[in-house]
């Protein structure tokens, strides 16, 4: 049976202080020169926003395409633990991890984006919520999911610590958790496709419809899937591990069908509303709608099953166009596709870039940490027993 | 390419499936549009006592009294945009648009030569911009912290600083890009017209206790409708003693009553429409005008129903009484509890 299985995983080991490490690090002391101004001069002095465009890269891309980017473990828990898919036991780990990156630090940009930070409690206390507002639903379910996602991943540290105990008590109830770790995803990544509904007209016809909310859950989905895929792939070449390329083209499989089902709900969806024909116009709006459904369907030729095993590099690029397509959805929703009305303009200024570089820089650089000093990832042994024990046709490539 | 008869068979099967599964999908995507379209949950009534303004653009002169009043009242400094900064010394308050110091502005449309006011063609015509304090409003709906709510008496939609987190999702949302954020500032706050009902020594609204022909007039919602529907009725050119000030319903239910004595002018081209009366759910504050008021810069093409009405129809649906994700939480955690008991999680180290 492939779901009765025993990962073993180890930290990694190594030098952390690497040269891409302090690249990252540099990068990282740059955006809190920017934040350094941002928290004494107002937000005015470091970000291109305004009235017309009150939302910028922070929000756009450091939360929404920062936490889609974070689904990684919602996507997986989804198949290892709810469909019962076990053989894709090895990429919970570092699936959790990058979630759990993925969701602090778009918890973060949006402290760094409030105007009025220092209040951004007012969100957890009950006698202010205003129970309409689809923000709220998505905070707090942003909140309590970062918490989940500390429980799910604490087994790492406890075992690191030698707390047995504790972990095997942690074991009876981690089910919880697990239903709770894709619930509160199904719910927030949906509101935030719902948050833009009430835009109405200030949002293009191309990108506004009552199905923004299931349109941004599957978008979410593809992307947890394509964001293990690319790290798994990235972490065989740059740790030189081999590649669990039987598990992922499973997991492409299932992206691929999900991807139809996005291609195919939203050009329905714009074919019986009628809005289509915005497609056909000489605007900003049409050539990005156009960009962005190519490199979906660009992403879909390239996954779907064919009779030949995939090549390490088609599994790879399929996996960053996925998620430069699913980038770029999010990116024509909140940004693009949104038009306040005459007279505004917004392109996000150095400081953003930086500060939103920053961010990034500081995950990946977590994440190294996290996978050389803790159990992780899967021993390489524990893989290649898998591997050539379950299929012996297969071959671990690198 | 060389196919054999069982990858043929499979060829053709996937694409019967992909086929039907097209179909199927078109059909889905059509439906839950439909359905989705049902989800709007029932229109907001107005309050009983609702305030508004009344902006006739066809009275306005462009002094700009209001919005001098406007910022003496509420405390705010001179504006002064880039563009003016050569020949305006800084003492001069020449606000364009709304922002965090201005919480109405009067604006200009010109076309052409400029000949003749109210003319869409070689004309000009004036717009006050300031809050419309919608019925149904998007900004109360979405913010999260109910730092924006509408006051359930007069219906005016009210701004609490010291609940705001900053999230700017008003501004996002604002139809009419009303709420305005001072991101020049460390410690910024939102800003919005509130009819003066935060300023204790103001009975009525500064803009409207000014202006001097009445084209900003303060009163009910219900009666300033009716003088709106009276003048569009009149014909142009026709003399009638417009009210000034205040517009409110008498207590003894007669005639509206007026505090100030009426200017007598004759009665311009107006549109036949009262803008803030049917768009986007009602506004409590209405316009007239010569020309159209996409030409103002107001919002035109917009539907009757609230956007707000929309969102809520889904979140309500979706989440009423938590129902719907308690299920799904219950069968995540059964089928995650089977699943821990087939992996024997104990045994993994």
């Amino acid at each position: 049976m492939a779901d009765v299985r025993t990962p073993k995983h180890a930290a990694l080991g190594g030098r952390i202080l690497t040269g891409p490490f302090i690249v990252l690090a540099a990068l990282a002391l740059i955006a809190t020169y920017f934040l350094v101004q941002r928290f004494v001069f107002g937000l005015g002095a470091v970000t291109n926003l305004s009235d017309g465009y009150p939302w910028g890269i922070w929000i756009a891309i450091d939360l929404v395409v920062g936490t889609a980017f974070g689904c990684a473990g919602y996507a997986i828990a989804l198949l290892v633990y709810i469909l019962n898919r076990g053989e894709y036991h090895p990429l919970v780990r570092p699936a959790l991890l990058a979630s759990l990156f993925g969701y602090a630090l778009g918890g973060l940009s949006v402290l760094i984006d409030l105007g009025r930070y220092w209040q951004g409690y007012n969100m957890f206390l009950p006698w202010l919520s205003q129970y309409n507002s689809v923000m709220l639903e998505t905070a707090l379910c942003i909140a309590a999911y970062l918490t989940v996602l500390m429980v799910e991943f604490s087994p790492v540290f406890l075992e690191k610590l030698g707390m047995r105990n504790v972990r095997q008590k942690l074991d009876r109830v981690l089910f919880i958790f697990i239903g709770l770790g894709v619930l509160l995803p199904t719910m927030h990544q949906s509101s935030m496709g719902t948050i833009l509904v009430i835009l109405g007209h200030q949002l293009s016809p191309l990108w506004q419809t009552q199905l923004l909310p299931l349109l941004f859950l599957v978008s979410a989905l593809f992307m947890g899937f394509a964001i293990v895929v690319f790290e798994a792939v990235l972490a065989s070449i740059g740790f030189r591990r081999p590649m669990e390329t039987f598990i992922l083209n499973r997991l492409c499989t299932a992206m691929a069908w999900l991807l139809l089902g996005f291609l195919v709900l939203r050009l329905a969806d714009l074919v019986f509303s009628g809005n289509i024909s915005f497609a056909f116009a000489a605007t900003l709006d049409a050539v990005m709608f156009w960009v962005e459904s190519a490199l979906h369907l660009a992403a879909l030729i390239l996954l779907w099953p064919r009779s030949s095993r995939p090549s390490a590099l088609r599994l790879f690029l399929s996996a960053l166009l996925l998620l430069v397509a699913g980038t770029l959805y999010r990116v024509d929703c909140y940004l693009i596709g949104y038009h306040p009305g005459d007279g505004w303009f917004y392109f996000p200024s150095v400081g953003e870039i930086m500060v939103t570089v920053g961010i990034f820089s500081l995950e990946v650089m977590l994440y190294l940490v996290f996978v050389k000093r803790l159990p992780v990832l899967e021993t390489v042994e524990a893989a290649y027993r898998e591997e050539h024990a379950e299929h012996p046709e297969g071959t671990a490539s690198a | 390419m060389t196919l054999n008869r069982r990858d043929f068979l499979k060829l053709a099967a996937a694409e019967g499936a992909t086929g039907a599964a097209a179909v199927t999908a078109v059909t889905a995507g059509g439906s839950a549009t439909a359905i989705a379209q049902d989800l709007r949950r029932d229109p907001r009534p107005m309050p009983e006592d609702a305030v508004g303004l009344l902006y006739d653009s066809t009275l306005c002169i462009g002094c700009r009294a209001c919005q001098v009043a406007c910022k003496r009242a509420n405390g705010m400094p001179v504006e002064v945009p880039e563009q003016y900064e050569a020949w305006n010394g800084g003492t001069w308050d020449t606000p364009t648009d709304l922002s965090g110091d201005t919480l109405t502005v009067i604006q200009v449309y010109q076309d052409g030569t400029m000949e003749q006011k109210d003319r869409e063609v070689d004309g000009y015509a004036f717009v006050k911009r300031q809050c419309m304090h919608c019925t149904d409003a998007s900004c109360v709906s979405v913010c999260p912290v109910s730092a924006m709510t509408k006051d359930p008496q007069t219906g005016i939609v009210t701004h609490h600083p010291e609940r705001c987190i900053g999230c700017r999702y008003c501004v996002l949302a604002c139809p009419f890009n009303v709420p305005r954020y001072e991101f020049d500032e460390a410690f910024g706050q939102i800003q919005k017209c509130q009819l003066c009902s935060n300023l204790p020594d103001q009975d009525i609204p500064a803009c409207a206790d000014v202006c001097p022909t009445g084209a900003t007039l303060f009163g009910h919602t219900d009666v300033l409708q009716a003088e709106a529907q009276r003048r569009l009725a009149m014909a142009p050119g026709e003399t009638y003693a417009f009210p000034r000030g205040t517009l409110l319903r008498a207590e003894d239910g007669g005639a509206p009553v007026t505090d100030r004595a009426r200017q007598v002018a004759p009665v311009a081209h107006y549109r036949q429409d009262i803008y803030g009366e049917e768009i986007l759910g009602s506004t409590q504050c209405r316009m007239l005008a010569g020309v159209p008021f996409g030409l103002l810069g107001l919002p035109e093409d917009v539907p009757t129903t609230s956007y707000a009405s929309i969102t809520e129809g889904i979140q309500h649906t979706l989440y009423r009484y938590m129902v719907a994700p308690m299920l799904l939480l219950a069968g995540l955690v059964v089928f995650a509890y089977r699943s821990s008991r087939r992996h024997r999680p104990e045994d993994w180290d």
